[in-house]
């Protein structure tokens, strides 16, 4: 279970507070108007903003000091998900050992896992080679073979076409139902929530609202939603 | 520090800007030391500090004077070659100083193209060595960067102005109040102040075209206590005054410019509907051949002159170029291993760094730097048998500046687009530098190190204190060859060390950009 225990999180001169549960294994979409501190929810969970107030545990066990990369997550950013020098096999690679000194039972998880999110045989091209919708199966079969518990999503696929980022928000779901992972994703669109999401934690004026099951909350938004979401 | 967490430590980057530190107010503090034993200023030294700052103001005053309507021609026309030119303004920068004032004696010196034209019209010929000398040659290395900081001036005024403006029906007159004049104001004094203060520490120039006590620099005075008297107080109590000077006018320069971007650009053509008049059509035709002519003229000279001598340039030539060729590159290993970490912290959070470079390189004096280390070197070894490492030393701490403007923007946008992931990954401190910060900064690496490989190459400065006869750098052969009056070997010679120089630069800025993914 993930708890954000009376959290306050700075980024920069704003904060945002939260005081929420996720049960493992959900798949939580977290909304809101811009600026309102989706991204910053997350970021904090990943370990990029501080906490000054309060800590964040996963299964009991205190993550709000540890370094991110130390951290049960994995996390996909709007941009930049890839390194376009380094080929699509040492991209994935990297979610085993960072230095990429992989052995050839690791290398071969690797080619596993590109398989799995359909990329088989593309592990030598540069991510420059690939589509829009290939660069971003590339960053989730790193996902895949980090293993771990939490996947952090901050809009990772927004700059995709709208059946595009539907077929790839369905391979995160497919994935994490395999994986068991905790998922958190940021979204502006309330349709992804709808798609995937069984949650939503609404941000808004900066608090983090405890998560309330998708279709209720959408089918009958509280004053704050609606006025995000807007009368239609 | 309750900022984000960055996946490089910024500690190596502070060691080496400490280092840089140490070696620049170290060697300050040693010349100091020296200095007390000193017996206040002469009449000569008094003459050096005019003389200074006369030639710096009238170095300034002369090229952003011109650079003005040289720029104005260049952002409002469009003609062949018009990139080319732009591109050619860089190249002073890298010019190596000997070769230029070699070039520049052949069109202006008292048996140069200049002096022929007018002793066939019956006129007298011209004369180079003094204070005009100087001036020229300042001119000729300094008009380029003007042009470029106030074409940049002119790049920046919005298009949508000059449709305003087009819409308006304005006149030059109303042009020059409402866009032209406020640019200028601007711009300007940034470009005057940066002019300033590169003149104010000209050693090369001086003691090529200057001398005597008429004309002589407070570098080249230092250089001649040091050289000449071996009068150590003295030449420490001229350091002092040096590191005053070149400090003041560092700081304020940084204060009233906003920095050359010595990125792309700038030879974007801005749409414009005014000047097409004939008047304005010719005056800005007239200003870029003159500009043009100016920069070209002693370039090709050099090539023309240095041709036949190349072939039969000595030994002790190719023994100086090869003398060169490792100081370059000792230097450009020296420099990249203290900017790249220092990139990296200053992009990690650490912006102070980067400007704290920037004034302490630019009122760096490569002479009070040089007097300095001699002066600690001097009890324990034989300075003479260091010219080498300390030449790329001082050298490497001189291009720093410029190797920091190139490398911090992009190690920011480096840290700001891969930081998070990297960190996500775990992926931090070396296995970051190996697989992230050093590929992604390739390009901006080798610019870099092409940069100070030129510079390091070309110059005639600190190599002038620490060499003994028999030791020399190309350019200080050069020197020597000139002093004795063997102007075919000093010219062949020259086109060697302008081959090298950019050559270097070619080789190194190209290595960068290789293969180099976007």
């Amino acid at each position: 279970m993930l708890r954000l225990e009376t959290c306050r999180i700075m980024n920069g001169d704003y904060a945002v507070e939260a005081d929420l549960e996720i049960a493992p294994g959900a798949c939580v979409a977290v909304i809101g108007p811009s600026g309102a501190g989706k991204s910053t929810l997350v970021e904090a969970v990943a370990g990029f903003l501080p906490v000054t107030r309060g800590s964040i545990l996963w299964n009991g066990a205190e993550l709000t000091r540890q370094a991110p990369g130390k951290r049960p997550v994995a996390m996909l950013f709007q941009d930049g998900n890839l390194f376009p020098h380094l080929t699509v096999a040492q991209n994935v690679g990297l979610g085993l050992h960072a230095n990429l000194r992989l052995s050839s039972a690791e290398w071969s998880r690797v080619d596993a896992a590109l398989e799995r999110v359909g990329l088989g045989g593309m592990g030598t091209r540069k991510p420059a080679a690939l589509s829009g919708g290939q660069q971003s199966r590339v960053a989730l079969a790193r996902v895949l073979v980090q293993g771990r518990d939490i996947l952090l999503l901050d809009e990772p696929f927004a700059a995709l076409g709208p059946a595009l980022k539907a077929e790839m928000l369905d391979l995160v779901a497919e994935l994490a139902r395999e994986s068991g992972a905790t998922v958190l994703m940021v979204s502006h669109d309330p349709n992804d929530a709808r798609r995937i999401a069984d949650q939503v934690v609404l941000v808004a004026d900066g608090k983090a609202h405890p998560p309330e099951p998708a279709a209720e909350l959408l089918d009958n938004p509280p004053p704050a939603l609606k006025a995000y979401l807007g009368s239609a | 520090m309750a900022g984000r967490a960055q996946p490089v430590s910024a500690y190596p980057g502070i060691s080496a800007a400490l280092l840089v530190a140490a070696l620049i107010l170290g060697t300050l503090g040693a010349v100091a030391f020296r200095a007390e034993a000193g017996t206040g200023f002469g009449a000569s030294d008094w003459a050096a500090l005019r003389f200074t700052l006369t030639q710096a103001s009238l170095s300034a005053l002369l090229s952003v004077g011109l650079a003005i309507p040289v720029a104005r021609a260049l952002a409002r026309r469009r003609f062949w070659g018009r990139s080319l030119l732009i591109a050619l303004l860089g190249a002073p920068f890298i010019l190596p100083v000997i070769v230029a004032i070699l070039g520049l004696l052949a069109v202006f010196g008292r048996a140069g193209w200049l002096s022929l034209g007018l002793i066939s019209l019956g006129l007298e010929p011209v004369q180079i060595y003094g204070l005009h000398g100087v001036v020229l040659a300042h001119v000729f290395f300094n008009l380029p960067l003007a042009t470029r900081l106030i074409l940049q001036g002119w790049q920046e005024i919005p298009a949508e102005r000059f449709r305003l403006a087009a819409q308006l029906d304005a006149g030059p007159l109303a042009m020059w109040r409402l866009l032209e004049g406020p640019m200028l104001r601007r711009v300007a004094p940034g470009a005057l102040a940066v002019v300033f203060a590169i003149c104010l520490s000209s050693f090369a120039v001086a003691l090529t075209l200057g001398g005597g006590p008429r004309a002589t620099t407070i570098e080249l005075a230092i250089y001649q206590a040091f050289r000449f008297d071996f009068d150590l107080g003295r030449a420490a109590l001229l350091s002092g005054l040096q590191l005053l000077l070149t400090g003041a006018a560092a700081l304020g320069a940084l204060r009233v410019s906003a920095g050359e971007g010595f990125g792309a650009g700038l030879d974007r053509a801005v749409k414009r509907w005014d000047g097409q008049e004939a008047l304005a059509r010719g005056l800005d035709g007239f200003w870029i051949i003159l500009s043009a002519a100016f920069l070209l003229l002693p370039l090709a000279a050099i090539v023309l002159a240095g041709l036949p001598g190349l072939a039969a340039l000595k030994g002790s030539v190719w023994q100086a170029a090869g003398n060169s060729v490792l100081v370059a590159a000792l230097s450009t290993v020296i420099l990249l291993m203290l900017a790249l970490p220092m990139a990296a912290a200053a992009a990690a959070g650490r912006a102070g760094m980067a400007e704290l470079s920037g004034i302490l390189g630019l009122a760096a004096s490569p002479l009070v730097i040089g007097t300095g280390l001699f002066i600690l070197i001097y009890p324990v070894a034989d300075p003479f048998a260091l010219a080498l490492p300390v030449t790329a030393l001082v050298n490497a701490v001189m291009a720093l500046p410029f190797a920091m403007r190139i490398l911090v923007p992009r190690a920011r946008e480096v840290l700001g687009r891969y930081g998070r992931l990297s960190l996500s990954l775990d992926m931090q401190g070396w296995s970051f530098i190996r697989r992230v910060y050093l590929p992604r900064m390739r390009a901006q690496t080798g610019f870099a190190a092409g940069l100070a490989a030129a510079l390091s190459m070309g110059d005639l400065g600190v190599v002038a204190l620490f060499a003994d006869p028999d030791f020399a750098t190309l350019p200080l052969q050069i020197y020597r060859l000139m002093g004795a009056y063997r102007m075919e070997a000093a010219a062949g010679a020259a086109l060697l060390l302008l081959m090298l120089s950019m050559g270097a630069f070619w080789i190194l800025d190209r290595g960068g950009r290789w293969h180099a993914e976007a």
